[in-house]
This record gives structure tokens, C-alpha cells and sequence, in this order.
């Protein structure tokens, strides 16, 4: 029996080593100095980075987190602290069915609301439509964070004569701190991989951009093109690229399990 | 014994009624706490003693479905009058509970501080001064006094349960209760805890809740005792565990039942 749990639980980690090892082997002899800084050049032409897509990717990455977090850190503390009712069970019910809704589907939300009306392709459409999906990832795990402090701290905090909204945001939020940040790390590196809702907000972009109201380029949508066009140059630089959108989304959590690590705001 | 005769009334409950929705776990209490005594309230797990401490501070009516009938007077004011804002009150009433509490996130000096901060901001000085104060009195602050920035957690069990006392007295309560404090702690951590009993009725009027009758006997100037809900005897400590006048009282104590 334990063999058998030994050998389950390398298969699962093999899964990530090979595809570690596939990236690195095929895509790391092309990142050099050009690929951070330089944007693509024109096909058929050897040379040129990515830098446009890592840009990309971190701004919408950090607008999608600019929106999502303080909601859904908002939501979960409401369905933690306040969320007993009928309304709470209700908000829960609507974020997990949000939460297991395909990418692609958010995406189209995200096309209907915000590039139909304004006729462009822009970033923050992008942004919204990852905002959507962290939302519900972001308010369940940080309601089970929430909840995992002890129900003796919130008494011992209201004995003093903390108000009920004090207790909670000084007391409870902040023991809850770590878990809620790796929380929102954790949401962060997830969406930052993803393609579907991207195709048709943020559109790519060959071009260097910082104008969120313009279709921006991202690692993942950078790949999808490369990887999918007919040039061996393109399809180094999308494995390349892969490469780098892999330790990036490596870098955010491991952050996220250093925080957990730390010695104030561990949860008992 | 330090109760007199004169001693100036300070809380009192009158025909007090606890409910868990249709559970009556404190049923028609008519108690009173004299100032500046010790008063200890005994009896088996379940009898209400707990519910009945926690209806004095209204900590009772934060638990869902729970509910409260009759008065409890602080110098003659019912505090479950509609005008009485229970945050207010709370900082007039201190509460330590079974196992310590401190907050995880807060250094010894913030956890001390805590109570007084959400009063407002006072002056780095006052809070010194007043945080000081607060551990000398809870008999602390000779082993922390060179640790005050450090994490309330890395104290051992007794020590947190007197920085809780530290903290409960810090925005100087009036009175202050006290739920089964040395539940969690060792013989040794139980003796600082119950010393401390006595050095703090100069300053407050200490109502304590226990299932020890030794400790009772040890700490507590008056003693009611508990049973099902009802207050079936309350008197002198030393009368009560001598010469109970009733018969379920003399039951409990002489260990028949509880």
C-alpha cells in the first residue's frame, strides 16, 4: 500500500519535472540579454525578445490584482465574519459556480461588456476578465483563512471593547494576514498563465505598449502565437517564453510559501 | 476577610434569565457582587456559570440565538437598558478567559496596549506608563519587562494567561471577570493566578467562575454556587463551605455529586 502511494505521488511529481526539463532543455539556450530587452522583430528575421510580453503580462497581471483582490478579500471576510445568512450561502454558492465557469466563457464576458462598447481591443478588458476569475478563488480561500483563526481571539477582542467591524479588521484580518496574502498570490500566479480570456480582450500585441486602453501582449498569448506559427525562430522564442512565464508563475509562489513562513501573523 | 458591612454596592443581577434559543441556561439569578470583594461562582459543568458571567459584560448576546431577560445593574443602571452601548460597557468590565488569548499578530507591549488603544490615541508616555502598570499588577513584568517587543506567543501558557489579566486591567475596568482562568494552566502557573486574586480586589471587584472548589475556597471572599440553571446558595466563602444551609449545596461540595 505505501509503495503504491510512493509511486502515485512520484508520478504527480514527475509531471512537473518533466515539463521543467522539457522547458529548460528546448527553451533556455534562447534567453539571453536580447530576449528581456527587445521586442519581437519581424518574421523570418532572427533576434528579438519578449520584453513587450513579460511588460504585458505584469501590467495585466497588476491591474487584474488591482481589482480582484480588494473584492474578493472583501467578499471572503464578509462570508467569514458576517456570512451565516441567506445572502452569505447565496454569495458562496454564486462564487463557487464562478469559480468552476471556463476561462474562455469569462473572456466573452469580458468582450460583450468592455470591447463591444468601446469597439477595441484593449489590456484592461484583459485585466477585468482575470479580475473575474481571481475573484472567487481569491474569496474562498481567504474566508477558509479567516475562519481559521480561533473563535477566542474575536471574544477576547470584543471583551476589550472592540467594536465588531475593529475586531475584525485589526484583530481577526490581520492574524488571518499571511494566509490571505499567499491566498492572493496564489490566485495571481494562476491567472497570470492564462490564454482563453486573453484571446479576445487583450488581442496581443507585437508592439511595445503601456496604454492599458490599448490590446497589449502577454507571455501566454506570446506563446500561443509562436507556438502556433510556422517558423522555427518563433517556436524557439515560444518555448523560451514558456520557460519564463513558468518561473515567474514559480517566483509568486514561493514568495506566497515564504510569507506563510513567517514568524508574526502565523495562525494558531 | 476584607468584605465589611459598608462595602459600596457594585453590581448586582436581578431575576436574570439567559437563553440559548428555548434553553434556559441561567434561570430567574438575583445575585449581588459587593465591591471590592472576590465573589466565586461554583458548580457542575453546565449549571450556568459561565452564561451567567458573560451576561455581565453582555458577551452573552453575541452568541446566535441567545437571548437575555431580567436586569443587571451597575450602580443601579440596568446595563441591557437600550441607552447602554455594550462596547462602552466592556471597557468598564474586564473578562479573562479559560485559555489564554493573546493576540498572535501583537508584540507583549501591543497586547497590553491593545484595550487602551481602542480607546483612542494617547501619548507614547501614557501607554508606557499605563502598559507598565498593567503588568506589574498581573505580576509579569519582571520576566518580560526586556522583552516587550517580542511575540506575546513565544511566553509559556501561564505566562500569556497573566498577560491576558494584564491586558483585561490595563484600560483599569471596574470589575473583572474571570472564566475559569486557571483551566489551562499547571499547579505552579495556578498558584501566580490565584496570588493574584487577592492583590487585585484592592482594585477591582473580581467575580470569578470555577469548578474547583479548592480554588473557591482559596481566592473568593463570597461564594454561589450553581446547579441546573439556579442560584441554590450563595453566601460567605467561609460559611457557605462550612456550614451550607442547603442540601444540594453540601452535596456538591462534599462531592456526593459534580
Amino acid at each position: 500500500m505505501t509503495a503504491l502511494v510512493v509511486i502515485l505521488s512520484f508520478t504527480a511529481v514527475l509531471a512537473l519535472v518533466l515539463i521543467l526539463g522539457n522547458l529548460i532543455a528546448k527553451g533556455a539556450s534562447s534567453i539571453d540579454w536580447n530576449f528581456f530587452t527587445r521586442s519581437p522583430v519581424p518574421a523570418g528575421q532572427s533576434g528579438g525578445g519578449v520584453a513587450n510580453a513579460i511588460v504585458g503580462t505584469a501590467i495585466v497581471v497588476g491591474v487584474a490584482a488591482l481589482i480582484g483582490v480588494p473584492i474578493g478579500v472583501g467578499a471572503g471576510m464578509y462570508l467569514a465574519e458576517y456570512g451565516g445568512g441567506r445572502l452569505g450561502y447565496l454569495v458562496r454558492f454564486i462564487a463557487d459556480v464562478l469559480n468552476g465557469t471556463p476561462s474562455i466563457v469569462v473572456g466573452i464576458v469580458a468582450w460583450t461588456f468592455i470591447v463591444k462598447p468601446t469597439s477595441h481591443f484593449s489590456a484592461l478588458a484583459g485585466s477585468v476578465a482575470l479580475a473575474i476569475l481571481m475573484i472567487p478563488m481569491l474569496a474562498r480561500t481567504t474566508e477558509e483563512m479567516v475562519r481559521l483563526v480561533p473563535h477566542s481571539l474575536r471574544e477576547a477582542a470584543l471583551a476589550l471593547g472592540y467594536p465588531r467591524w475593529r475586531t475584525s479588521l485589526k484583530i481577526v484580518a490581520r492574524t488571518a494576514m499571511s494566509g490571505i496574502v499567499t491566498g492572493c498570490l496564489v490566485g495571481i500566479a494562476r491567472v497570470a498563465g492564462e490564454t482563453a480570456p486573453l484571446l479576445f480582450t487583450a488581442l496581443g500585441n507585437l508592439n511595445f505598449t503601456l496604454n492599458v486602453n490599448q490590446p497589449m501582449q502577454t507571455l501566454s498569448l506570446q506563446i500561443y502565437v509562436y507556438a502556433t506559427g510556422p517558423f522555427d525562430e518563433w517556436h524557439r522564442l515560444a518555448w523560451a517564453s514558456a520557460l519564463v512565464l513558468m518561473g515567474l508563475v514559480l517566483i509568486i509562489s514561493l514568495t506566497a510559501r515564504w510569507l506563510t513562513r513567517q514568524r508574526y501573523g502565523r495562525v494558531r | 476577610m476584607v468584605a465589611s458591612a459598608n462595602t459600596r454596592l457594585r453590581l448586582e443581577t436581578s431575576h436574570l434569565t439567559a437563553m440559548f434559543g428555548q434553553h434556559r441556561a441561567v434561570r430567574d439569578v438575583s445575585l449581588l457582587f459587593p465591591a471590592h470583594t472576590v465573589t466565586a461562582i461554583i458548580g457542575p459543568s453546565g449549571c450556568g456559570k459561565s452564561t451567567l458571567l458573560r451576561c455581565l459584560n453582555r458577551m452573552h448576546e453575541l452568541t446566535p440565538g441567545a437571548s437575555v431577560d431580567g436586569e443587571v445593574l451597575l450602580d443601579n443602571k440596568n446595563i441591557y437598558d437600550p441607552d447602554v452601548n455594550p462596547i462602552g460597557l466592556r471597557r468598564r468590565i474586564g473578562m479573562v478567559f479559560q485559555r489564554p488569548t493573546p493576540f498572535p499578530t501583537m508584540s507583549i507591549y501591543d497586547n497590553v496596549a491593545a484595550g487602551l488603544k481602542v480607546n483612542g490615541r494617547r501619548p507614547r508616555p501614557e501607554l508606557d506608563d499605563a502598559v507598565a502598570r498593567a503588568l506589574h499588577q498581573a505580576a509579569l513584568w519582571e520576566e518580560v519587562k526586556d522583552r516587550l517587543e517580542t511575540s506575546a506567543l513565544d511566553l509559556s501558557g501561564g505566562q500569556q494567561q497573566r498577560l491576558c489579566i494584564a491586558r483585561a486591567v490595563a484600560p483599569q475596568p471596574e470589575i473583572l471577570l474571570r472564566d475559569e482562568p486557571t483551566a489551562s494552566l499547571d499547579p505552579a502557573g495556578t498558584q501566580r493566578i490565584e496570588e493574584l486574586c487577592h492583590a487585585l480586589k484592592r482594585l477591582y471587584t473580581i467575580v470569578i467562575v470555577t469548578h474547583n472548589m479548592q480554588q473557591a475556597a482559596r481566592v473568593s471572599d463570597y461564594t454561589a454556587f450553581m446547579y441546573l440553571g439556579s442560584l441554590i446558595e450563595v453566601g460567605r466563602t467561609d460559611e457557605l463551605f462550612t456550614k451550607p444551609k442547603v442540601e444540594q449545596t453540601e452535596a456538591y461540595i462534599t462531592g456526593r455529586f459534580g
